[in-house]
């Protein structure tokens, strides 16, 4: 179970497991279209990737209603609180739009879409080279929004930790938080 | 707990401008400011000189000058459809369900190898065939074969640089001698290859051409053995020497046009032929053929009877990538594999989102038509 003012292991699991693909496929994704020598290897491992990415994002946004996250500080400013929530929506948006985007593009390009071996998706639209174009500039560009939100959320994250010093960075930390635990508890008591 | 006073100023203005906070601050910038340059590099923004796939096609259009909507190489071209009917020897090599004995479906496209979509045919042009096998279960196959022995260059940055190389002088309307010797000079494989495509000699027609994957791939056996393997579409049509004279007597299209005269009259076919690599073999040049000797599999016939003008939804719509393959067939170490993957989708993605203007050869109505 989680303590209070803590992210609930099963949701700190999805987080930084995700964190981790995701950067991946960001690396992966930018690479590949700049390459000719990896290109085959590197696509190969980004449609796996991405689809594993939208089943993972649809488990943790149940997670998430089933477990919700801890309040954040309770004097946190409301600006601040407000831009930390948006940009947790906008987060989960494109978690969920790259994939479907990556997935439909190939869709529309008539393009065989092979996971592993034999093991394909249906396409999901129909063959229309011109969609196909419109959604292959929409994937690039929510790739790079998706990027400079990561940016925005390393920044918060470590701003967190670094100047606030406040109980946000301990509440999704993988490792163990004793003082923080005090912390929080000493901060519950009151509003109680 | 050190500054942990009042518990609303660690967010105000004068908790963050303490010196322990600017501190963090700069140490925060550098960590997100390394991560977003490494993203940089990764993406090729910070090295002008890699060759990229945009920067492949940009040298494409550089060439051809702009022809939105065509394909970048190989441009003018015809579709064309038909079937696959496998003995079943291939099953030896491969499991490919298009292997299997049966009749397989297939949509394809004949073109002249370059980027001018009006060119006009001539004896001396590459012709190419590019074909998807649409087995009913899945397991799509798409190969591009041109009707070379080998292809002149063994690694992408040696097209890149042929490209510009074979350039044509405005003044001359023919390369620079100068510069096509300084680019023999530093790709003597080129020479070599040059000299066993030139001592082929070429068919009168489409038709009756043959048309080789030249790349090497490696077919995958039901018991995941693996062996390196090349193929071609061997005409059944007799072989006949371009004929002497003017080619086609002015008509630009002649070749297409032929082509699609005898297809009205009936169905053409090819019989596809595998060979079968020996340890040793190069896999990874395609400049190189392989010995004479080597054994022959011929897996099945391909017969094509219908043609159609490119248009929206038929073979102009399809990128014939040539690692869209089916479990059973798998790329070699061939570096120009991932090159064309790659290049074929940059050039793919850029005419999808071009406005489209109608082929130079055209399909006149009537008879069998797609
Ligand atoms: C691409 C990578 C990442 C994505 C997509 C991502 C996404 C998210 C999302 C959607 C949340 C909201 C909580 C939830 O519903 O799960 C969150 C919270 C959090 N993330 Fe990340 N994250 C990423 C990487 C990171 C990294 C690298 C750090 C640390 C340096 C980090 C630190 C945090 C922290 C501290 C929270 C808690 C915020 C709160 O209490 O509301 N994240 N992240
Ligand atoms: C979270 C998931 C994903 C992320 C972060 C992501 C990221 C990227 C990035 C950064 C690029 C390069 C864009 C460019 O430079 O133009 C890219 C390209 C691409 N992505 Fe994704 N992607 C994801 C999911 C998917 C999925 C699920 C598929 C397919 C099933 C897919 C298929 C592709 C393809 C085919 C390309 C372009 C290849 C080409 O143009 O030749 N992506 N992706
Ligand atoms: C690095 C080397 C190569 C580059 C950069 C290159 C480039 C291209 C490009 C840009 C296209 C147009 C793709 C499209 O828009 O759909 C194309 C088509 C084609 N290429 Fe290559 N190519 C290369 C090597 C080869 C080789 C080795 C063959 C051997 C058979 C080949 C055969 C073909 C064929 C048959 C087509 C026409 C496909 C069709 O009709 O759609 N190419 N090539």
């Amino acid at each position: 179970m989680a303590r209070p003012g803590e992210f609930p292991l099963l949701s700190r699991i999805l987080h930084w497991t995700m964190a981790a693909l995701i950067l991946a496929m960001l690396f992966i994704g930018l690479g590949m279209a700049a390459s000719l020598a990896h290109y085959h290897q590197l696509v190969a491992i980004h449609r796996p990737i991405g689809v594993l990415i939208l089943v993972l994002v649809a488990v943790r946004l149940v997670n998430r209603l089933v477990n919700p996250p801890p309040p954040l500080p309770a004097d946190m400013p409301l600006l601040l609180k407000f831009v930390a929530q948006a940009s947790h929506v906008a987060l989960y948006a494109l978690m969920f739009a790259l994939p479907l985007v990556g997935w439909g593009m190939l869709s529309a390009a008539r393009y065989p879409i092979v996971l592993f071996g034999p093991l394909r998706l249906p396409p999901i639209l129909p063959h229309d080279v011109g969609l196909y174009a419109a959604l292959r500039t929409t994937h690039t560009v929510l790739a790079l929004l998706l990027l400079a939100t990561f940016l925005a959320h390393l920044g918060a994250a470590l701003t967190h930790a670094l100047v606030f010093r406040d109980e946000v960075f301990p509440s999704m930390a993988p490792w163990a938080r004793r003082r923080v635990r005090i912390e929080a508890e000493a901060e519950a008591t009151p509003e109680v | 707990m050190p500054d942990h006073g009042t518990p609303s100023s660690r967010y105000g203005l004068s908790a963050l401008i303490r010196p322990r906070a600017l501190a963090s601050f700069v140490v925060i910038g550098a960590i997100v400011a390394a991560v977003a340059a490494s993203f940089a590099y990764v993406a090729g923004v910070l090295s002008p000189h890699r060759l990229t796939q945009a920067r492949m096609i940009d040298r494409f259009e550089l060439v051809n000058g702009p022809h939105p909507g065509f394909r970048r190489n190989h441009a003018k071209g015809v579709c064309v459809a038909g079937w696959f009917d496998s003995n079943g020897a291939g099953q030896r090599l491969s499991k490919a369900a298009v292997f299997r004995p049966g009749r397989t479906p297939v949509v394809g496209r004949f073109a002249l190898a370059g980027g001018m979509p009006a060119m006009a045919d001539n004896p001396k042009a590459v012709r190419s065939m590019a074909l998807s096998f649409r087995p009913a279960g899945g397991g799509e196959w798409r190969t591009g074969m041109n009707d070379i022995p080998v292809f002149p260059v063994a690694t992408p940055r040696a097209f890149y640089d042929q490209l510009l190389a074979a350039r044509p002088d405005p003044a001359t309307g023919k390369p620079d001698p100068a510069r096509m010797k300084a680019f023999l000079a530093r790709y003597p494989q080129t020479g070599q290859a040059l000299r066993l495509i030139g001592a082929q000699p070429f068919s009168s027609g489409f038709d009756n051409a043959s048309y080789n994957s030249l790349d090497a791939f490696r077919f995958v056996d039901a018991q995941g053995r693996s062996t390196p393997v090349r193929w071609s579409m061997a005409a059944v049509q007799p072989f006949a020497p371009e004929p002497a004279g003017e080619a086609g007597g002015g008509d630009p299209n002649y070749l297409f046009d032929a082509l699609v005269a005898r297809l009205r009259q009936g169905p053409l076919s090819w019989r596809l032929v595998v060979t079968v690599g020996q340890p040793g073999d190069p896999t990874n040049d395609a400049t190189r053929p392989w010995p004479a000797n080597r054994e022959h599999v011929e897996v099945g016939t391909l017969t094509l009877n219908q043609v159609e003008a490119e248009s929206p939804g038929d073979c102009r719509d399809i990128n014939f990538d040539p690692l869209v393959l089916p479990p059973g067939i798998a790329a070699s170490d061939d570096p120009l594999l991932s090159a064309r993957s790659a290049a074929y989708s940059t050039s793919f993605t850029r005419r999808a989102g071009e406005a489209k203007s109608p082929s130079a050869v055209q399909v006149p109505a009537g008879g069998k038509g797609a």
